[in-house]
């Protein structure tokens, strides 16, 4: 709390140094976007100019794309006119026990087992507990620093360390990408930064759980992650519980790097409010993740469970340059109620011998739509490229769509690429038959999810694992019968 | 155990049951013959509470309860047990897990402790060897890719280990040969007790040569016309439903 009043002080005390007009004692942004709503942000920020000059660079370029029209999904016209793009962290309100907190959302955790000291964290509870993730958080940082890992927020890093950010950020997910992209680029709020040193194994799970209590990271949210040569990093991002969050558009940016003999393993379990049942009030979620295998015999998994937001936009994907590189992406969307989901990944093939792995398990129900989309495309210099996807679709009702758009561009003829793809639907018959067994609705379900689930839940760390199946029956609670 | 009474049961307007009774009491085998269409699975499923029915008359009462009163899973975990005409397939689910689920819900429910995995493999493959199915079916998905008699084995071999008071067992031989036929109806003779009833639906008499029923009811019409001992089975498999048909429609 302390620290956060700080950083509050520092930079409402900043002098005026970008020769910028706008009103910097003001909490909040006005609303709207226009150039001096860039220069705000990054004065708030206290950034260097490097720092103000690109997202300058990155607001001029979202000015001149369009928003995209080809995912699957409807929403009504977003107005970027009508968003407030910064607004300082507000300290979070300190609760002085759980009967304060929402009665939903603590069913929510007990439904998800999370263990009482937890719940009093997750829900900004004023006890000695906070005090011990203080210090776990102490102590997790200590050893890391020991290792020489870096692990920081976005903000600190371009302080910090700003040769590191100038020279990876942007790097794979250029500026003028995509439209959410520059959008991003230009007013990202904070995120995670992460450079683990040559031959360095990172010893431990890195997870944005354990920043969830320092300052909101917002609405535009910018992450970047190197693995230097011979380095193994496993993070974390996510968290089960219900994130709740009054800010509607969520676009952020995620890249990795990963040098010669790198690995790494980027998983997810996001939960965003997919509004009511009706659909109203949800988070739209237009993310942007891509990882290149910039060295030889590289590594980089995506796995991700999907479960929250009204609309999500995503497509985790890796370039596969370094030779022998390795490219995968595992996956569970949900979609129920009225979500809608357009995901999947793009696998780039452009060293020789590059491989990747899609494993798509999509699961609608309730009258949501869930679209795969993917791309693999094998570039001329891609020697022995090869391609495994499997893409399952698993409909529970009839009142929920499922929609699958592989796209393939091979240009070189040793590459070889496999395609696989099922549907299945859990309808009534399957249901009365598992309930003439003694199980019940839910339970069945659970259970055929479960299954479904297997070869993408295996690769999650296995906490996260056990947590990411009760998430999926919570989510999917009331969708049939 | 069981007391049908005067049942009657539509499905989208159209009546199915029209006065359906039937009592059934431990140890005793009753079989149930009858044309198609003339409504056996349709009380099939309305004992095991398939949802899709209206029961405009009568009561179905279990062990002393209502039975019509609980849910489907309930009257699993009570010793009602379906083996289906047409098993569905589940996908994903390995009959292991699903009969380890299953076996544990209703052990719940008699306050038994549930089996551990290799507790319970070690009953699964006593009960497989008992139905003689294949060892390697265990670890497919529920039905998936089953031949026609690989799935009513199945059945059975989940009757086993689910040791239910009440079996009923839908044309369980329809589409078997000879072999099936007679480990199906092993399968049965060994798990037939002094405390558990079987209401065995069939087309065919051939089914009761192996299976040896107390009673044998020709259902016609939603409603049963003629009950008798096991040679009613025989008389009918020489004559035919005709003349029953011809009795119940003469008398109308
Ligand atoms: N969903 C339905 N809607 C209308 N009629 C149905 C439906 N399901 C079954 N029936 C009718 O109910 C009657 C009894 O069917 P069933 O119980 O399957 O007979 P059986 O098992 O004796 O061959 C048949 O005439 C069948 O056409
Ligand atoms: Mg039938």
């Amino acid at each position: 709390m302390a620290e956060e009043i700080d950083i509050i002080d520092q930079v409402t005390q900043s002098d005026y140094k970008y020769g910028f007009v706008t009103n910097v004692e003001s909490d909040n942004a006005k609303v709207g976007l226009s150039e001096d709503t860039v220069r705000f942000i990054s004065a708030k920020k206290n950034e260097p100019e490097w720092m103000l000059e690109w997202r300058l660079k990155a607001y001029k370029a979202w000015l001149q794309m369009t928003e995209p029209t080809w995912p699957n999904v409807h929403y009504p016209k977003i107005d970027y006119q009508k968003i407030i793009y910064y607004a300082a962290p507000k300290p979070k309100k300190v609760l002085n026990s759980l009967d304060e907190v929402d009665p939903e959302i603590l069913e929510t955790f007990k439904k998800l087992g999370i263990p009482m000291e937890e719940q009093k964290i997750l829900a900004g509870v004023a006890v000695d507990v906070v005090m011990d993730s203080v210090s776990v958080k102490t102590t997790y940082k200590e050893k890391l620093k020991e290792l020489g890992i870096i692990f920081c927020s976005m903000s600190d890093a371009i302080k910090d360390y700003p040769e590191l950010v100038q020279k990876y950020i942007g790097s794979v997910v250029p500026v003028r990408d995509n439209y959410f992209a520059a959008l991003n680029s230009a007013v990202f709020s904070d995120g995670s930064f992460c450079y683990i040193p040559k031959g360095t194994r990172c010893p431990m799970e890195l997870s944005t759980y354990f920043r969830i209590n320092e300052a909101n990271t917002g609405q535009f949210e910018r992450t970047l992650l190197i693995a230097d040569e011979g380095s193994y990093v496993s993070y974390l991002e996510g968290c089960t519980a219900p994130m709740r969050d009054e800010n509607q558009l969520h676009a952020a940016v995620v890249e990795l790097v990963a040098m010669d003999n790198a690995e790494i393993k980027y998983s997810t379990v996001q939960n965003w409010y997919p509004g009511n049942k009706e659909g109203k009030g949800g988070i739209y979620n237009f993310v942007t993740k891509r990882g290149i295998c910039q060295g030889i015999n590289s590594k980089i998994s995506w796995t991700q469970v999907e479960t929250g937001s009204a609309i999500t936009w995503k497509y985790p994907s890796v370039v596969l340059k370094g030779e022998n590189s390795i490219g995968e992406f595992y996956s569970v969307a949900v979609t129920n109620n009225y979500q809608q989901a357009d995901t999947g990944t793009k696998m780039i093939h452009i060293g020789k011998n590059t491989r990747s792995r899609i494993v798509s398990k999509g699961i609608s129900a309730g009258k949501s739509q869930n679209s795969y989309r993917g791309l693999v495309k094998v570039n001329p210099n891609a020697e022995n490229a090869y391609n495994f996807s499997q893409c399952d679709s698993l409909l529970i009702g009839d009142r929920c769509g499922a929609h699958t758009f592989p796209y393939l561009e091979v240009s070189n003829k040793s590459a070889k690429v496999e395609h696989e793809a099922t549907t299945s639907k859990i309808g009534e018959d399957i249901l009365f038959y598992c309930n003439q067994r003694g199980l019940s609705t839910e339970t069945a379900v659970q259970l055929i999810i479960n299954g479904y689930c297997k070869e993408v839940f295996q690769h999650l760390p296995m906490e996260f694992a056990a947590e990411a199946q009760k998430l999926l029956a919570v989510s999917l609670e009331g969708s049939v019968g | 155990m069981l007391s049908i009474k005067d049942l009657h049961a539509s499905i989208n307007g159209k009546e199915i049951l029209k006065g359906f009774g039937l009592e059934v009491k431990p140890g005793e085998v009753h079989a149930i013959m009858g044309p198609n269409g003339t409504g056996k699975s349709t009380l099939a499923n309305i004992l095991a509470g398939k949802q899709d029915y209206d029961v405009t008359e009568g009561t179905v009462t279990f062990q002393g309860k209502d039975l019509l009163d609980m849910a489907p899973e309930e009257r699993a975990r009570e010793g009602v047990f379906l083996a289906f005409q047409y098993p569905v397939e589940i996908p994903g689910v390995s009959i292991a897990n699903f009969m380890k689920a299953s076996l544990n819900e209703v052990r719940k429910h008699r306050d038994l402790q549930p089996l551990d995995a290799v507790e319970f493999l070690k009953v699964m493959k006593e009960k497989m060897r008992f139905v003689e199915i294949d060892e390697k079916l265990m670890r497919r998905a529920v039905n998936e890719g089953f031949s026609g008699g690989e799935k009513k084995r199945n059945e059975i071999f989940q009757m086993a280990m689910l040791e239910p008071t009440l079996s009923i067992l839908d044309e369980t031989d329809s589409g078997l040969d000879i072999d099936a036929l007679r480990i199906v109806a092993n399968g049965v003779n060994k798990l037939k007790n002094e405390n558990n009833a079987f209401i065995v639906i069939t087309h065919y008499q051939r089914l009761l040569d192996y299976i040896v029923p107390d009673f044998v009811h020709v259902m016609y019409n939603g409603r049963i016309v003629k009950s008798g001992g096991k040679e009613l089975a025989l008389e009918l498999e020489a004559k035919g439903y005709d003349w029953i048909k011809q009795e119940v429609d003469a008398t109308v």
